[in-house]
């Protein structure tokens, strides 16, 4: 084992003091030569290297900076030691930059301003992005032949057709959930018999599209701001652009509109699912028979339930498209921002949806379909 | 002499797709080796074998002396430390400057180092992996491509290996980089006593600095010896390699025929 590296003081006659080093001047066995070497008095004249045994540039960085504090001389340097003591001085004909530090208020101030800023540039290039998918509409209701319908069909395989499972498994759940708390609340009043209102009228209206908004945004919005941001990284969309092709029109258009398209659908399947577990319940715990219960629903389910859905579910599946494609459309630089730009997508999408959601649910009781 | 690394027998396979078989290999103290090879004959492969990133089928793979086989990532950390690793795209930490990129193996093996300690040590390495200090707070997208290479590189140096492996080093470089980063490999190799392990398909590099060139084809290595010796070869491939038109372009004045 290397003998770890240590220094001797030595008193000259001339009045000075003199280091001799010894043992091992290399990374591993520096141990705390560092401080010591810092704590030092100033009245070094003379390095001795001669008892070395071996030096790296760690070795010869601590040599090379006490001897320039010191204003010492090297002697007993072999020729290993001078050539690396020689390359790591190098360092000292540049001069130093240091790192760029701003006081904590001023660094407070600047980071609201810039939040501000940049909340009020990105609400401009969403007003922007929007413009770009309007132009991209009626670019291709002109020009039909570019119309994309393999990525359409692709993603409604993806947002939609790979969605049912986890959908309906959700929706399943979320009905048995509603109709088994509904049954316990509704019984003090000895009301069961509504729980079919709560589950129909519920599912229908609200809770199916929601829900299937929230896991849609979840699966699909993520993933298209990290398909597009991923291809922003790469320069896959800097390649469209100089071929000539619309990156609105090819990425942003067939998403949003497999997306817009296939959350109705997915709306229904989902509300449909949802009214089939709540039946189940009923069922089993209300002893309401199946045939009794489907009766039920369509008594007291009025048919502007459905259509409130229905009027929902292509607007939230355009918002959460939007908002996936364009925070994929804004990742710049790095792969971290392709992580911060698909939390960003989900959690706007859903935000959104929710917030719309409430301005629906005023909107249709003011119209009267309560 | 010991050789550096030692490669017996390895066997690597993706599939029905068989990338080396029955591959032997040494790397000697103090040379530069070029790794040359086409397209797809697993030069970077080879890389990640010796290195631990990718698992043999079969073989022995031994570096100091010390067996590579089945190490996980916190295991041979005595000779991890003595090793240095550039990627080919330099594979910086994003989210870190240039100066933590250098500090990071630093911190991860000696913790006890202060941090004045360490802002010294980043900044000499950065000077001489050839960076100007203004890189050193610069984070890896603010960079150009050389510039990552050369911040690449200072990380690789940051704890003084004795072994470093280039992978590609001067590919994307324009030829005015590529030359000063052949010199500066030599340079750190004469200065530091670096053993370098190089695989590159820059024809130039190969003239420049490299003391021997190991070839690869045909699932192992074909020939390994000094550039010379490898021109005289009559094998097809380092036949055209090395006398194909832009084989013959590199050659120095002095070496090419008639």
């Amino acid at each position: 084992m290397a003998q770890p590296a240590d220094f001797a003081q030595e008193a000259l006659p001339d009045g000075g003091q003199s280091l001799r080093f010894s043992g091992t001047l290399a990374i591993a066995a520096i141990g705390t030569l560092d401080e010591r070497l810092r704590d030092l008095p100033a009245t070094i004249s003379k390095i001795d290297l001669s008892q070395i045994e071996h030096i790296d540039t760690v070795g010869a960085w601590l040599i090379y900076r006490t001897a320039r504090d010191h204003d010492a001389q090297i002697v007993g340097a072999d020729k290993d030691a001078q050539k690396l003591i020689e390359a790591v001085s190098g360092v000292d004909a540049q001069p130093e930059v240091p790192a760029p530090s701003t006081p904590r208020l001023l660094w407070l101030v600047n980071e609201v301003g810039e939040a501000a800023v940049e909340a009020f540039a990105t609400l401009l290039q969403f007003i922007g992005f929007i413009g770009q998918i309007v132009k991209a509409i009626f670019e291709l209701i002109l020009h039909p032949r570019r119309f994309r319908i393999h990525a359409v069909v692709q993603h409604f395989d993806m947002v939609g057709v790979r969605a049912l499972g986890i959908i309906g498994l959700m929706s399943f759940l979320i009905g048995i959930v509603i109709a088994q708390q509904g049954a316990v609340q509704l019984r003090q009043f000895g009301a069961e018999v509504f729980t079919v209102n709560l589950v129909g009228r519920l599912t229908l209206r609200e809770l199916g599209i929601l829900m299937t908004a929230i896991m849609v945004a979840g699966r699909s919005g993520s993933a298209f701001a990290a398909q597009i941001g991923t291809m922003k990284i790469t320069e896959e969309i800097d390649a469209m652009r100089t071929i000539g092709v619309v990156p609105t029109e090819a990425l942003v258009i067939p998403r949003v509109l497999a997306t817009v398209v296939m959350m109705p659908l997915l709306g229904i399947y989902s509300s449909i699912v949802a009214i089939t577990g709540g039946g189940l319940l009923c069922w089993i715990a209300l002893d309401i028979p199946p045939a009794t219960f489907i009766q039920r629903i369509r008594e007291v389910t009025p048919i502007t339930d459905f259509y409130v859905g229905m009027i929902k579910a292509p607007v939230f599946g355009a918002i959460i498209a939007m908002a996936g494609c364009f925070q994929g459309m804004r990742v710049q630089g790095n792969s971290e921002e392709v992580g911060l730009k698909t939390t960003a997508a989900v959690v706007q999408a859903i935000f959104l949806v929710i917030v719309l959601d409430a301005f629906f649910a005023v909107f249709f009781s003011y119209v009267g379909w309560d | 002499m010991q050789p550096i690394i030692s490669v017996r027998g390895l066997h690597n396979a993706f599939g029905d797709q068989v990338i080396h078989h029955d591959l032997d290999l040494d790397v000697m103290p103090g040379e530069i080796l070029g790794v040359v090879g086409g397209s797809g004959t697993g030069k970077s492969v080879l890389m990640r074998s010796i290195i631990g990133l990718q698992e043999p089928q079969a073989g022995e793979i031994t570096v100091f002396a010390e067996s590579m086989r089945g190490k996980e990532e916190d295991e041979a950390t005595d000779v991890r430390r003595r090793w240095g690793v550039l990627f080919q795209g330099g594979a910086l930490f994003s989210t870190l400057t240039v100066a933590e990129n250098v500090q990071v193996p630093l911190k991860e093996f000696y913790p006890d180092f202060s941090r004045s300690m360490l802002d010294e040590l980043a900044r000499y390495k950065i000077h001489l992996s050839g960076l100007p200090q203004d890189a050193a707070h610069k984070y890896p997208s603010e960079l150009s491509g050389g510039m990552k290479k050369r911040a690449g590189l200072a990380r690789a140096l940051a704890m003084d290996p004795e072994l470093l492996f280039l992978d590609e080093p001067t590919a994307g470089l324009d030829p005015i980089g590529a030359a000063k980063f052949d010199e500066l490999t030599l340079s750190l190799k004469e200065t530091l006593g670096l053993t370098v392990f190089l695989i590159t398909h820059d024809l130039d590099s190969l003239y420049a600095i490299c003391d021997r060139v190991a070839v690869l084809a045909d699932e192992k290595v074909i020939a390994i010896d000094k550039i010379d010796a490898l021109l005289a070869t009559k094998h097809p491939w380092i036949h055209e390699y090395f006398s194909g038109p832009r084989g013959r372009a590199a050659r120095p004045f002095d070496r090419r025929e008639k």
